[in-house]
């Protein structure tokens, strides 16, 4: 079992012809990603990335093909607009990748999503695996493996690590997400955990946080108050100085809120193991095997 | 990316919000001119992109033409925390009778942009919100409506204000919502917002911090930046499209991903360094734009060891081998390297550096230990 991504999966690539869409429409369909349809306006008709079908639309795509989850590789300018497509279709899962979308665009299209059946997975964000079934996003899909650990991350590459750590150990992963780095996204820790929590596939959690916002902090009431799996934590940016975002739009502490240390203290509090530095999160998920 | 308080002044203006008569000065002679034409008393204003100016004595008032003239003097070319001041703002003195706050922010909670009143204004709103935060009053705008009149109603009888000026507080209000969602802004404030012997309410400090993602359909604005806003490191970092943040250590570090970085800088201090700077190369880096950020992270002096900690996935580790030798082959590079690559193509980028006399780790922490005791000169 998994969540969000799997076997199920019809995905729908938008922005499958430019440069990084059909890169990585590539390596998911070798990941054994189902890739039914690609959508470029003006490019309907056309094959992609070997026989991939091209629409101009998101609605005739799905119409053809029964996509069920998109994945957004457009540029930032054209990306909420994208998003908006992809939900008036019915699209159930939206993937947005895209780095650099003006936060008030998003709190548009977050409340416009809000009257809708459609959950967003970023932006910003390395999207979703479900290791042995589907791949719906960048990250390398050979350094995972299938298991009972749920992960949950606003990063990308710092994701990656603690897979791989935990690959190395011989510990699988029922479904990692990247819910990006975004001030303003789709789906937060809140919602995950409630997930990997309904899921029989998941054992325990593994939740990597970084400076900016207070979703850790709300994610740890949550954790104290409904989960029942146990869940390991990891904060970036202790070193982090106010006042600067670091590389990530939602990484920057801002009027004394949102560092590392309240969100440790919360994660802790909430009886998270919280470790120290990230190759410590595959020693603590160790210990609860 | 800031704007100063005389561009944010003249935005608010744009929108319908009253501000102080002024003009900006980059000489004496000029402050003394445009107090002749207010023919007023004035204050003259530092503007430098940083808080505390008053304190910092960038901020004084000027009875008559002459004292502006004197008080410009001081003012300009004085230093406050770290920056010159080129310009100042030659406003017509208010006649101060109460002080408000008025700001807008995008509340990630809430995911809505609020607009938050007090009573308390002319401090900063941060030590409001921890002193006494009951004398801050919030509300939400949906972004489908805007802020609406009952809303902004609702702020002014929230912090007491007398009800002639509730009109006109409304009327502010509106025009800061507008500006912030104009400019796209990710902070817009007004403190204070005073009201003055006349019995009117004037925005005399105004502050607007911009959405840098949303520079591209404001090229008006994006032409506002002024280069103080940025060191010289960080500015020649955004050419090369790297994001890197200038700190105070002394192990310069280039990594791969925003959070991964933030946790090697963190990692190097768990071990007793401290981190000179965050680097992100981003994804996919080629050659070049990682001998870029080496030379940046180079030529900061106090760096006595550069960490390079890169999981390779979009990144190629040969690719970044190839810049770092790029970067070492055309620098004078004294201080040593810990390498450490993980991920697509790792064997050739270790292969590629065999020869340069690296030091290599392949675990986070070992890297991170030698890096330490690198920069100490414990290891050679």
């Amino acid at each position: 079992m998994s969540i969000l991504v799997g076997k199920e999966t019809r995905l729908l690539v938008q922005g499958i012809t430019g440069r990084e869409g059909s890169f990585h429409t590539a390596q998911m369909i070798e990941y054994g990603t189902n890739v039914v349809a690609g959508v470029t306006p003006g490019k309907g008709g056309e094959w992609a990335v070997g026989n991939v079908p091209v629409f101009d639309t998101v609605k005739e795509a799905v119409e053809a093909t029964a996509a069920n989850t998109s994945i957004i590789y457009v540029p930032a300018r054209f990306s909420p607009d994208a998003i908006l497509e992809a939900a008036d279709a019915g699209i159930e899962l939206v993937v947005c990748i895209t780095e650099g979308i003006p936060a008030l665009d998003m709190v548009s299209v977050r409340a416009f999503l809000d009257t809708t059946n459609t959950r967003l997975i970023g932006p910003n964000c390395p999207g979703v695996i479900t290791p042995g079934e589907a791949k719906v996003g960048i990250m390398p899909g050979h350094i995972h493996t299938p298991g009972p650990v749920g992960i949950v991350s606003r990063s990308g590459t710092l994701t990656y690590e603690v897979v791989y750590a935990l690959t190395a150990r011989g510990i699988g992963q029922s479904t990692a997400v990247g819910i990006g780095g975004d001030p303003i996204i789709g789906t937060t820790f809140l919602d995950v955990l409630q997930m990997f929590e309904d899921d029989p596939g998941t054992e325990q959690v593994v939740l990597i946080g970084e400076i900016g916002g207070t979703d850790e902090q709300r994610a740890a009431e949550f954790i104290a108050s409904k989960m029942t799996k146990p869940v390991v934590g990891f904060i970036a940016g202790r070193t982090a100085p106010p006042g600067k975002r670091m590389g990530h739009a939602g990484a920057i502490i801002s009027g004394g809120e949102g560092t590392a240390e309240e969100k440790i203290a919360a994660l802790q509090a909430a009886g998270v193991a919280v470790a120290s530095h990230p190759e410590e999160i595959a020693d603590l998920v160790a210990r609860n095997l | 990316m800031k704007l100063h308080e005389y561009q944010s002044k003249r935005i608010f203006a744009k929108y319908g919000i009253p501000i102080p008569r002024g003009e900006v000065a980059t000489t004496p002679a000029e402050a003394r001119d445009i107090a002749v034409r207010l023919g007023k008393p004035v204050v003259i204003k530092s503007q430098v992109l940083v808080g505390g100016r008053g304190k910092a004595g960038g901020i004084k008032l000027a009875k008559t033409p002459d004292e502006a003239e004197q008080v410009a003097a001081q003012i300009l070319g004085m230093e406050i925390k770290g920056l010159r001041v080129k310009k100042v703002l030659v406003d017509e003195a208010a006649d101060i009778r109460s002080e408000i706050y008025l700001g807008a922010v995008l509340d990630r909670a809430a995911r809505r942009v609020a607009i938050m009143a007090s009573s308390e204004g002319g401090v900063e709103i941060e030590e409001v919100a921890a002193k006494t935060p009951e004398k801050i009053v919030k509300v939400h705008v949906h972004p489908f409506l805007g802020l609406k009149d009952y809303q902004a109603r609702n702020l002014a009888y929230g912090i007491g204000l007398p009800k002639e000026h509730v009109k006109a507080f409304v009327k502010i209000a509106k025009g800061l919502y507008n500006a912030y969602v104009g400019t796209d802004a990710s902070l817009a404030e007004i403190n204070p917002l005073v009201i003055n012997g006349e019995g009117k309410l004037l925005a005399v400090d105004g502050k607007i911090v911009l959405d840098d993602s949303a520079l591209f359909r404001h090229p008006d604005l994006a032409e506002m930046r002024d280069p103080d806003d940025e060191d010289e490191y960080e500015r020649e970092a955004r050419r090369y499209g790297l994001t890197y943040i200038h700190l105070d250590g002394e192990i310069g570090c280039m990594v791969n991903g925003a959070g991964l970085a933030m946790a090697t800088m963190d990692i190097v201090k768990l071990y007793g360094g401290e981190p000179a700077n965050f680097l992100d190369i981003g994804g996919g880096a080629q050659a070049d734009k990682v001998a870029a950020a080496l030379r940046i992270i180079l030529s900061d002096e106090r760096v006595k060891a550069v960490l390079i900690n890169i999981f390779g996935g979009i990144t190629r580790c040969d690719e970044v081998a190839r810049g770092i030798l790029e970067a070492t082959s055309t620098l004078d590079v004294r201080v040593p390297f810990v390498v450490r690559l993980v991920g697509t193509n790792e064997e050739e980028g270790r292969r590629l550096l065999a020869q340069a006399n690296m030091i290599t780790a392949t675990s986070l922490a070992e890297a991170a230990q030698k890096a330490v005791a690198a920069a100490k000169g414990e290891l050679a």
